[in-house]
């Protein structure tokens, strides 16, 4: 545990760097307590940091999940059936490469498989929502209850999501070539240690240079928050006593494109101010599971009334589980 | 020798096909290069992860950009 606590400090939560630059701070004359001074090192500190992060974790994520593409999932899930295999879906979603460009591929492969509507949408719910960066995150910017609760009810809200959308037999409303696909059985590819390495290296630069304006953007939007946006205007919106802050960050979130390494530093921050960590859950969760993007994409694949449910599916979960966790908030702090 | 470079038109893409061609060159090979752009055809050849390379009707590799040498040694 100590141990565990000691690495946390050091390689997950950086508190040398931030020290660090806030001793540079106060040589350059600057006051690391003042407005200004407070931000340029919540700034700095946190771009830092979760470059430092985003480097180092997508490339053990990226060298594991080289041993789960999609097609090996999907042989896998081919063999499985009932809420068992949702839950197993939702599983390797977690540890399956994912990006909302791949969704369609990745809809029309596994359903052309003759895999369940219910795996298909559990895998879908859990993949973007759900990932082992994001967990560690968790940890380094909050602790590791958090980060627990946050895996446990993701993957709920993915199996209970399957499991809802294939009760609607809702078959008919997924586009006919779907299902007319012709599909090509295919020899596992078996990759060499070096082959792995470089998958995962070259992850880390494709990740890096699509995510790192939306770090920017969101450290920038937290230091705003953090220094400069008056408490009592951010608790009077996302306030624990408000009914309203869940739905309000759910549906603030659920438009936008981004990654969770943008959404984290907002979340930091108004966990500081005082807002709920349930709100604050709800909107990542919102961010990262729905945007109009990946919305646009499932549109070439599912009608709009199977659409309709699944986007009101996740949006009512993750405002539940906001409520959840926002009465939980003294057992995870 | 007919080679299929599967994807959906992505940078990566652009970077097999490079790669695939100077190994088809390398090893003075008699090849034809398709791109396939149409999902439903990638998915029909059961990759998911494109970039992918087809070789004669058989996928050879998928969901990464093969350097010149990797491809070399698939292509012979």
């Amino acid at each position: 545990m100590e141990l565990f606590l000691w690495f946390n400090d050091v390689f997950l939560k950086m508190n040398w760097l931030k020290e660090g630059i806030e001793a540079i701070a106060a040589r350059l004359g600057l006051d690391p307590l003042d407005q200004i001074g407070a931000s340029l090192v919540f700034f700095l500190y946190d771009t830092i940091k979760i470059f430092i992060l985003l480097c180092v974790l997508i490339f053990i994520v990226s060298y594991i999940q080289s041993y789960f593409p999609p097609e090996r999932t999907r042989k896998i899930l081919g063999r499985f059936k009932g809420i068992g295999a949702n839950l197993l879906a939702a599983l390797l979603g977690t540890i399956t490469p994912f990006c909302s460009c791949s969704s369609i591929p990745l809809f029309i492969g596994f359903t052309s498989a003759g895999l369940s509507i219910g795996m298909t949408f559990s895998f879908l719910i859990s993949s973007p929502l759900v990932d082992l960066a994001s967990v560690l995150l968790l940890v380094s910017v909050f602790n590791g209850k958090i980060a627990l609760a946050y895996v446990v009810v993701g993957l709920v809200l993915a199996v209970l999501g399957g499991t809802f959308l294939s009760k609607l037999k809702m078959e008919d409303q997924i586009e006919a070539f779907v299902f007319k696909t012709p599909l090509m059985e295919l020899d596992d590819v078996v990759l060499t240690r070096k082959e792995r390495i470089d998958f995962a290296i070259t992850q880390v630069k494709e990740i890096f240079h699509k995510v790192w304006p939306y770090v920017l953007i969101g450290v920038g939007i937290g230091a705003l928050i953090h220094n400069w946006i008056p408490e009592s205007w951010i608790l009077a919106l996302l306030g624990q006593d408000k009914w309203y802050s869940v739905p309000l960050a759910t549906l603030v979130g659920i438009p936008m494109y981004a990654d969770i390494f943008g959404t984290l530093p907002i979340a930091e921050a108004l966990v500081a101010k005082g807002v709920g960590i349930g709100t604050v859950l709800s909107f990542m969760m919102a961010v990262t599971a729905l945007s109009v993007p990946s919305i646009v994409m499932l549109k070439n694949v599912i009608k709009p009334k199977l659409l309709g449910m699944f986007v009101l599916y996740v949006s009512m979960g993750i405002m539940l589980i906001g409520f959840l966790l926002n009465a939980f908030q003294s057992v995870l702090i | 020798m007919i080679l299929k470079i599967l994807g959906k038109g992505c940078p990566n893409c652009q970077r097999l096909e490079a790669n695939v061609r100077e190994a088809a060159n390398n090893l003075g090979l008699e090849a034809t290069i398709e791109k396939v752009t149409d999902v439903k055809t990638i998915v029909g050849y059961g990759v998911m992860s494109t970039p992918a390379l087809v070789k004669d009707e058989k996928v050879v590799s998928y969901g990464r950009v093969l350097s010149v040498k990797e491809a070399e040694n698939l292509l012979k």
